[in-house]
């Protein structure tokens, strides 16, 4: 079980208030993922929640019990580290049975699980290495490894993969996402990317400056982004905010529209442009269009290959369904 | 990119640094050589380089004289004692200061420090009395309590810098494994900081081994250490120069052992874990 409770809880370091009360509910299973720029408070948030830093004020509840002055030890999660956190002066076997043995549990039991928790993380040939002797993918899975054998009530990650390559990260997401899917047990994942919180999370918590700008699901976030800041950060690449008499025409201040969403003609539509710079990246083209009357390049998303060249003059024509208003405080228009 | 040195610069360096070392230990060399002399041949002038008639004489009074080996097991009891103890109350101290720093953090540690810039006389008197009301004077007890004290602020400020040097990320990975403070410094942060406090046992045993103020001011002949055994050869007048050559090599001699082993961890320790 690993129902984790948050009510007006908030962190001051001195003057300065870090996080703001805030409330949150995350679910028993679930995969929640904390995603926000960097200085935003995501791993504050989680650092609360482990136990690591005191809240100034308000509760903690994990599975209904108060666990606001539970020491980290006591409070039945596991987390793995941005920086893994391995003990260097331990063997792999010995990092991954660390846990059981603070928790007194028989060697046999120890060696049972240490085991088992090797071969789901393709650990069984360094189990008798040092930390020092492996490579950065696979001390993310000792450090894994540490987590799972102690069978916790919840998973922490603090940012996992942004110490490892490209082709690595995108493998390691996927290996997490499944050992979420065998285990079924709560995670919290904290991460500055949009694209690891959209391919992973059940629910996604959007932070900016301490305050939660909007909870829901990957797709929930993406169809309905509540203001101006999740409808800019959650999507690649970014949602397209026009302002001034563009957003006027449809009874708004700004007018949001995904490079996804628009049409692109040789003859008419609502924009005109001349094509810029375009990325081609063989599934998708990405153009970069400089409407009239709009201030930022309007990136556009075309399928396949498409015969248009930098100087072109094109006509854009957003799709009615998917275009988001917002008002003058950035508020999404229903 | 690699600086390149040219070859003159570095015979130079090399020239230097070796005249700069055979200076420095021309006085341990010259006592060795003395030990070996007469005492006639120990004060001739010009001074004797080899031409001398080797002879273990010395060697042999001064040990008829006096018991090398109860001084010389004083100075490991009182030595060895005093870093175990300091060494027991430094890791937690240096492990707050460090991992659990307050405003007041730096400060404390200045002031501890500044404790070693007070001439050690000034405190003699205070130090004696409580010795006598205590009944510690003459006991390597007292002794050993002393010295710990006195190289307590080297301990907890070399501890300090090592433990600097761990990862926090480590020590909160161990409180979320499950462990208590115990365990935390006991299974995580004492390994990681073996080469740190291997280091500081070193200096420190060298410091206690060569302390010379308080061994001679608080002992008289049970728990005197080499240091009285050295001094008891010292006199102003009379040819003693030979034998308490004899006499400062045989107490020297095993710190000097130990010194020569252990010269990389001395170096990390006399540079305060500046050189990594």
């Amino acid at each position: 079980m690993g129902r984790i409770t948050l009510d007006k809880v908030g962190k001051s370091f001195g003057e300065v208030e870090v996080i703001p009360p805030l409330d949150l509910t995350i679910e028993d299973g679930e995969f929640v993922v904390f995603v926000g720029p960097s200085g935003c408070g995501k791993s504050t948030l989680l650092r609360l929640i482990a136990g690591l830093e005191d809240v100034t004020g308000g509760e903690i509840r994990i599975d209904g019990k108060d666990a606001t002055s539970v020491p980290p030890a006591k409070r039945g999660l596991a987390m793995v580290f941005q920086s893994y956190a391995l003990y260097p002066h331990m063997s792999v076997r010995k990092n991954i049975a660390f846990p059981l043995r603070m928790a007194k549990m028989s060697a046999a039991e120890q060696d049972r699980r240490v085991k088992a928790a090797a071969e789901v993380l393709n650990l069984t040939d360094y189990l008798d290495r040092r930390p020092g002797q492996l490579s950065g993918g696979q001390r993310q899975r000792v450090a894994i490894g540490r987590a799972i054998v102690r069978e916790p009530a919840a998973f922490l990650f603090d940012e996992p993969l942004s110490n490892l390559d490209a082709a690595l990260r995108v493998g390691m997401r996927l290996e997490i996402s499944e050992l979420h899917n065998r285990l079924k047990t709560t995670m919290i994942y904290v991460t500055h990317d949009q694209v690891e919180a959209m391919t992973m999370a059940d629910k996604i918590v959007v932070l900016r400056a301490g305050h939660i700008e909007q909870v829901g699901s990957p797709l929930e976030l993406y169809r309905a982004p509540r203001n101006l800041f999740v409808a800019g950060f959650i999507g690649s690449p970014k949602m397209n905010l026009i302002g001034a008499e563009i957003a006027a025409r449809h009874d708004a201040t700004t007018i949001g529209i995904r490079p996804e969403h628009l049409a692109v003609s040789g003859e008419s539509g609502a924009l005109h442009g001349r094509v810029g710079v375009s990325e081609h990246l063989g599934s998708d083209t990405f153009f970069h269009v400089t409407c009239d009357g709009v201030a930022d390049p309007v990136t556009v998303r075309v399928g396949g290959e498409v015969d248009l060249h930098y100087g072109d003059t094109v006509w854009l024509t957003p799709d009615p369904d998917h275009l988001h208003r917002f008002d003058h405080e950035g508020l999404r228009i229903a | 990119m690699a600086r390149a040195v040219s070859t003159r610069r570095k015979i130079a360096t090399t020239a230097v640094a070796w005249a700069i070392g055979l200076l420095i230990f021309f006085p341990i060399y010259w006592t060795i050589l003395t030990s070996f002399k007469t005492e006639a041949q120990a004060i001739n002038n010009p001074p004797l380089f080899f031409n001398f008639d080797w002879t273990l004489e010395n060697y042999t009074i001064v040990q008829e004289r006096s018991d090398y080996m109860r001084f010389l097991w004083n100075s490991v009891i009182i030595a060895g004692g005093s870093t175990f103890l300091g060494i027991l109350v430094a890791v937690p101290a240096a492990w707050s200061m460090a991992f659990v720093p307050s405003r007041r953090t730096k400060d404390i540690l200045l002031w501890m420090l500044s404790t070693k810039m007070l001439p050690a006389v000034g405190v003699l008197y205070p130090i004696s009395l409580i010795f006598v009301q205590f009944n510690l004077l003459d006991t390597r007890i007292g002794l050993t309590l002393v010295i710990m004290l006195i190289n307590l602020p080297i301990i907890v400020w070399m501890l300090y810098t090592y433990f600097r040097e761990i990862p926090v990320d480590i020590l909160e990975a161990a409180r979320m494994d499950g462990a208590g403070l115990r365990e935390e410094i006991l299974y995580v942060l004492t390994p990681m900081a073996i080469p740190g406090i291997a280091s500081t046992v070193l200096l420190n045993v060298i410091l206690a081994w060569n302390e010379a103020f308080w061994t001679l001011n608080l002992t008289a002949a049970t728990a005197a250490p080499l240091t009285a055994f050295i001094a008891s050869y010292s006199s102003p007048e009379g040819l003693f120069y030979a034998k308490l050559s004899a006499a400062s090599t045989m107490a020297i001699a095993p710190i000097l052992i130990l010194g020569w082993f252990s010269q990389k961890q001395l170096v990390r320790g006399l540079t305060f874990g500046a050189v990594k």
